[in-house]
């Protein structure tokens, strides 16, 4: 049996104590293996943006053990775990979060300055990266000079640069309208499939939740269905 | 990876240059302030020594009056007589003794006029006060005994006078007398209180208190200390022979003084510096000031770029990494303004150089250690803003609008 990409279990996260407290997530167990793209459903307060940063190691669980790639992470202090994020984790993100001001180009290199790799070859992988999404022209273009879509574009150029294990994307079509939605999809989707890239998506329209391969469902922070999509387009 | 947070850093100040110029005023107007401050203060001094050079080495000025620093006690005590001047010739410690009978005259020559100085005295003053004569001759003994009407005079009145043209030979006119001129002095410049040494005419002593002034008195003797005898030593023998030529009474105190220039000179310099400290330390303050002004703006531009931070520390930026990255910018903003400081401070200093007459002399020793406070202080003040952009959350910080 080989080792799941993504193992949580038992992850509790509580935030409060007393009268107070408040139990996001309880007792979640949850495994992702190489290739697959997860969609993350629930209503508001079920727990799955908790769920989604805990996998991203923004936050750390309150208990439960998180295995990444079969390492203990739940226990890596906060140093350990931005490594973590810079070499083996990709972020999209609802609002984009470009950097303003500053050119499609190096808003992709962002990371790859956090690998240390020299100006050349970091403007390289960008310009390819770029390229993935179908954004080449744009390089030197600011977020303010491109639609919503091709600053979405521009992100998971951003993700996809630093040459993530897994790609996390929370909500990438919420500020976007049904068309520009349909083609991030279908772009998420053609990334997965044809370089096999690990995608665990968050999003509340289940019409977006379709193009992925797996479906689970949170609900007062556990997961309460998780089944195969019927996938679209596939 | 320092390098690339230097140019991540100079690419924020850039964004907005005109709130990155306003923060770092108080760094800029602080280290011009210190750098004039002491660039100036360097060049009275300097302008100080090289005075006491021009006066000659080891010049002794005699006066009538207690010992004295300024005006004040001075009018009730008798002046000299040319009698007394003969007298301090023949102290052995002495080698020279030039008496001084000054008034204010205005000088004519054909229609030009300029109100100077008129000095009487012998040619022993050029020797005392260092004096070269540029053209012409000085007086010959004669000359100095009789009271002819002959003068030197300084660059300055030729200036004004005569132009550029050869003035020996010519004749000026100084109230009622007309004068031959046979000298002119070599340029001093401005003296250690800024005044024009070279705005002056040199007459026989004789001349100036029979035709000028009406008068016997000397007000003052300056006298060069014989070469090997001790500047000391020749005080107290001038001392000794004053009081007695005075008829002073022992235990009674003098009413005269003998100054040695040096002395002037030194203690000119040292409330130079303690005023260069005085006014370098104030300004040193609004160094204080505009680092304070920094850490405000830092911590605006935290609040500002919430964020960019949140984003930085997705993508795997470590807190210590965003810790550099404004702490490097604090540095280089202050040190930018240190680096402008500097420059408006030497300009500074140079201007205020031309308009005092002194020299300009910026002292690299100080302008390092203004670029290293500059530093310091971006790294001081800082510290605390990008601390608190070191500890923010991550998701706290994406989720920030």
């Amino acid at each position: 049996m080989t080792v799941p990409l993504i193992e949580l279990r038992g992850i509790t996260r509580q935030y409060g104590s007393g009268e107070a407290l408040v139990r996001a997530l309880d007792g979640v167990d949850l495994r992702i293996d190489r290739g697959e793209f997860v969609a993350i459903m629930g209503p508001s307060g079920s727990g799955k943006s908790t769920a989604m940063n805990i996998i991203g190691c923004l936050d750390r669980p309150s208990a439960g053990n998180y295995l990444f790639n079969g390492v203990e992470v739940a226990t890596l202090d906060q140093d350990q775990r931005a490594l973590l994020r810079r070499h083996y984790l990709g972020f999209v993100f609802q609002g984009f979060n470009l950097l303003p001001r500053t050119t499609a180009l190096e808003n992709v290199e962002l990371p790859l300055i956090y690998k240390g790799q020299p100006k050349a070859e970091r403007a390289a992988r960008a310009r390819q990266a770029l390229a993935r999404v179908g954004l080449t022209g744009r390089e030197d273009h600011t977020p303010s000079q491109l639609s919503g879509g091709q600053q979405q574009r521009v992100a998971i150029a951003r993700a996809l640069a630093g040459e993530p294990m897994v790609m996390l994307a929370d909500e990438p079509t919420g500020n976007l309208d049904t068309r520009r939605s349909v083609e991030i999809m279908e772009l998420l989707q053609q990334l997965n499939r044809d370089a096999g890239l690990t995608i665990v998506m968050v999003t509340h329209e289940e019409d977006m939740a379709a193009y992925a391969s797996r479906l689970v469902v949170f609900t007062d922070g556990k997961v309460v269905r998780d089944e195969p999509t019927r996938a679209r387009g596939a | 990876m320092l390098l690339e947070t230097i140019r991540l850093a100079l690419t924020a100040i850039t964004r907005n240059v005109l709130r990155s110029f306003l923060t770092v005023l108080g760094i800029v107007i602080g280290v011009a302030a210190v750098i004039a401050m002491v660039t100036v203060g360097q060049g009275s001094s300097e302008q100080v020594s090289a005075n006491v050079e021009s006066l000659g080495t080891n010049v002794l000025i005699l006066r009538p009056g207690t010992r004295m620093m300024g005006p004040g006690a001075r009018n009730t005590a008798p002046a000299f007589r040319l009698t007394d001047v003969q007298a301090l010739e023949d102290l052995e410690s002495l080698s020279a003794v030039a008496p001084v009978v000054s008034t204010s005259e205005t000088a004519v020559y054909g229609n030009t006029n300029r109100t100077t100085t008129v000095t009487g005295t012998t040619s022993a003053y050029l020797e005392t006060g260092g004096w070269q004569i540029a053209r012409g001759r000085a007086f010959t003994p004669t000359e100095d005994r009789s009271g002819a009407n002959v003068c030197i005079i300084g660059e300055t009145v030729r200036t004004a006078l005569f132009g550029a043209t050869d003035p020996t030979g010519e004749k000026i006119r100084i109230k009622a007398i007309s004068c031959e001129v046979i000298g002119l002095l070599t340029a001093k410049g401005a003296g250690s209180f800024g005044q024009d040494q070279d705005d002056m005419v040199l007459m026989p002593v004789r001349t100036v208190q029979r035709r000028l002034l009406g008068t016997q008195d000397v007000s003052s003797m300056s006298m060069q200390v014989a070469p090997g005898r001790s500047s000391d030593r020749a005080i107290s023998d001038i001392q000794t022979l004053m009081r007695d030529r005075r008829h002073i009474a022992p235990g009674e105190e003098d009413n005269f003084s003998v100054n040695d220039m040096k002395e002037l000179a030194s203690m000119l310099n040292s409330v130079n510096s303690v005023l260069t400290g005085l006014l370098s330390s104030v300004a040193a303050v609004s160094l204080l000031v505009g680092g304070i002004g920094i850490m405000n703006i830092m911590l605006v531009s935290v609040t500002e770029r919430t964020r960019e931070i949140g984003i930085r520390l997705s993508v795997g930026a470590q807190a210590s990494q965003v810790l550099m990255q404004f702490l490097v910018e604090a540095v280089v903003l202050s040190v930018l303004g240190g680096i402008v400081g500097i420059l408006a401070g030497l300009g500074l200093a140079f201007v205020a150089a031309q308009i005092m007459a002194i020299p300009f002399s910026p002292s690299p020793g100080v302008v390092a250690l203004a670029f290293g406070f500059s530093a310091v202080v971006g790294m001081v003040f800082g510290y605390f803003p990008a601390r608190a952009a070191a500890r923010l959350d991550p998701i706290e910080a994406l989720r920030h609008q």
